[in-house]
């Protein structure tokens, strides 16, 4: 008899096989991946696994928002400034062509050396940030252009100032605005997806994520220091709290995962980028519906159902 | 199948339960003055102490009643119960501090919902408990409060929803995250068919229940003194280094800010959320 690990992969992969949106798209590597992974089935084989996709998805060299900006936004042009006091660089929003019509862009973007990982705020938006988004997604709304979101934030600022600025409100009213748009959505978790930070611009239509991203309620670190009382047990709380794609896509938190190179998205930038550019163009066919209130209505009826009651 | 069958053994919990943590003060010791009351003394008025105002903590099943008409509320939804989707294993199961948050509460989880008057004026409310876990936020906590959003939204009255939280539940794992953009969805689905929202924030109420329903108020109140920050003030301290300001994070600074339509005693919580009940036009 099966045990329940094995059900589970057998679910996993059933589902992936299923997926349109994937074909075209590494889907074999993944799916012979996931097969291996069933044959040589142990005790918590994913734990270790798991700990592997937090470290790539935290890769120095892994591809940031405006890396692929750049190979997959033909004409992209960026967009600054939240029109009230400010221009946060932690977040990049902007306009480009994608499979040959124009939409808009929001993405948070980290930095590569130093000094430009502090201009970065190392990818930690203030409520400016997150402003500017706002800002970006209502030009969107206003021309019918669909909306494309790249997640990569170990989190929103936590700072004075950011607190000050009305970090909480901001986050709730990024969500809000992306639940009433009037056009297509498609967001994409492509590093880390830290908490209210992430999801501030990951409410969508279809959310993807990259084979080696992670999304989660609170950083590994964070999480084991509240739990475990010592931020050093941040491998054995990832493994509890399973941030990476493969169970996302189990509990139903995202819609498809994108493959990346072997090795990871750094390995090959442009191979990555024509996943993710492939990933997203699948998507945003599969949204179809352009009448306003479908949207609203069916982006609503998504969310509805997330989460996991005792006996249902 | 009842929810019960699902739910552990919570016998042997029991006797762990009730002793109080050590080096915890006095829950009847009023924090900002020193002053000690007696229970009843503390329920004449409203759990605020007399000497110095500080707003104690309340329960929901205390808040609902000091807010609700005698007798006028009808609970909903009180069966759920959480499950344990990740089979979450910190220094303890889940499901065993589900079983001892619900004999010390009573509650089933972090949120008390149904429909209500106040001073006349019908309403659902959606009061969290922070002595469940925190206030923590998970699917139960989401689903009860999106049913009450719907609730509103058909019997046409208004939500008043009095939030007490520390964040999303992290034994949820990225489902307790869903229940932002979840609550948000329902939020926008009751002022779409043009319900209305009060949001009362109470002490504290903080990370994703901020950055969600809460923030995302008609109109939104507070109590004095209560913290309201998306990051609490030790993780702002140890990540930035900054010098906290004294009022961090608090209504008071919130208000000045502009997050905060008004800093409500809680003596005057009841008749103020009635004369918005009536201005909404539930009432």
């Amino acid at each position: 008899m099966a045990t329940e690990a094995e059900l589970q992969l057998r679910e996993r992969l059933s589902k992936l096989g299923a997926m349109k949106l994937l074909r075209g798209t590494k889907l074999s590597g993944e799916l012979a991946r996931l097969q291996d992974q069933r044959e040589r089935l142990e005790a918590d084989p994913s734990g270790e696994e798991i700990w592997r996709s937090v470290e790539l998805a935290r890769h120095q060299d892994r591809p940031y928002t405006l890396d692929y900006a750049e190979r997959i936004f033909a004409d992209f042009f960026e967009l600054h400034g939240d029109r009230g006091r400010a221009d946060d660089s932690a977040i990049v929003t902007g306009l480009g062509r994608l499979g040959g019509r124009t939409v808009v862009l929001v993405g948070q973007q980290k930095g590569r050396d130093l000094k430009e990982r502090t201009k970065r705020n190392f990818g930690m938006a203030y409520p400016e940030g997150y402003r500017k988004a706002m800002r970006a997604m209502a030009l969107a709304d206003r021309h019918g252009f669909p909306l494309v979101t790249l997640i990569d934030t170990p989190g929103a600022y936590p700072g004075v100032a950011a607190e000050q600025h009305g970090q909480g409100g901001a986050i709730a009213r990024s969500q809000a605005a992306m639940v009433r748009l009037s056009v297509p959505t498609v967001a994409c978790v492509i590093g880390e997806g830290g908490s209210g930070g992430a999801v501030a611009i990951a409410v969508a239509d279809r959310v993807l994520m990259q084979e080696n991203a992670i999304y989660s309620v609170i950083s590994p670190e964070g999480c084991a220091a509240i739990l475990w009382r010592d931020a050093g047990e941040a491998r054995k709380a990832a493994a509890a709290f399973k941030p990476d794609a493969v169970h996302c896509l189990e509990l139903g938190v995202v819609d498809a995962v994108v493959a990346e190179p072997e090795g990871g998205a750094h390995t090959d930038p442009d191979a990555a980028a024509t996943l993710l550019e492939q990933g997203l163009l699948a998507a945003l066919a599969d949204v179809r519906s352009s009448d306003p209130d479908d949207l609203r209505r069916r982006r609503r009826a998504k969310y509805r159902v997330m989460g996991i009651l005792a006996g249902m | 199948m009842s929810s019960g069958q699902s739910r552990v053994d919570v016998e042997v919990e029991s006797k762990r339960a009730g002793e109080p943590a050590p080096g915890r003060a006095n829950p009847n010791t009023c924090p900002g003055c020193g002053s000690h009351y007696r229970d009843d003394e503390l329920e004449k008025t409203l759990r605020v102490c007399p000497h110095c105002g500080h707003h104690f903590r309340l329960g929901a099943r205390e808040r609902i009643a000091q807010l609700a008409d005698p007798g006028s509320f009808v609970e909903a939804d009180e069966d759920l119960r959480s499950a344990d989707p990740l089979a979450f294993f910190d220094l303890r199961p889940y499901p065993e501090r589900l079983a001892e948050a619900e004999i010390a509460t009573g509650l089933g989880d972090a949120i008390v919902c149904g429909h209500a008057s106040i001073e006349g004026g019908r309403c659902e409310l959606a009061v969290m408990d922070f002595g469940f876990m925190g206030g923590s936020m998970g699917s139960v906590v989401g689903e009860k409060f999106v049913r009450a959003c719907e609730r509103a939204g058909s019997s046409r009255t208004a939500l008043v929803s009095v939030s007490a939280s520390g964040g999303a539940r992290m034994q949820e794992g990225i489902l307790a995250l869903m229940q932002l953009p979840k609550t948000v969805c329902a939020v926008d689905e009751l002022y779409e068919g043009g319900g209305a929202l009060i949001s009362v924030l109470t002490h504290p109420t903080t990370g994703g229940v901020l950055a969600s329903f809460a923030s995302l108020g008609d109109v939104v109140l507070a109590e004095p003194g209560a913290l309201m920050s998306f990051a609490g003030p030790r993780v702002v301290a140890q990540t930035t280094r900054e010098k906290l300001p004294d009022d961090f994070g608090l209504a008071e600074s919130n208000l000045r800010y502009g997050h905060l339509d008004a800093i409500v005693q809680r003596e005057e919580l009841r008749p103020v959320l009635a004369r918005l009940l009536r201005l909404l036009g539930s009432a």
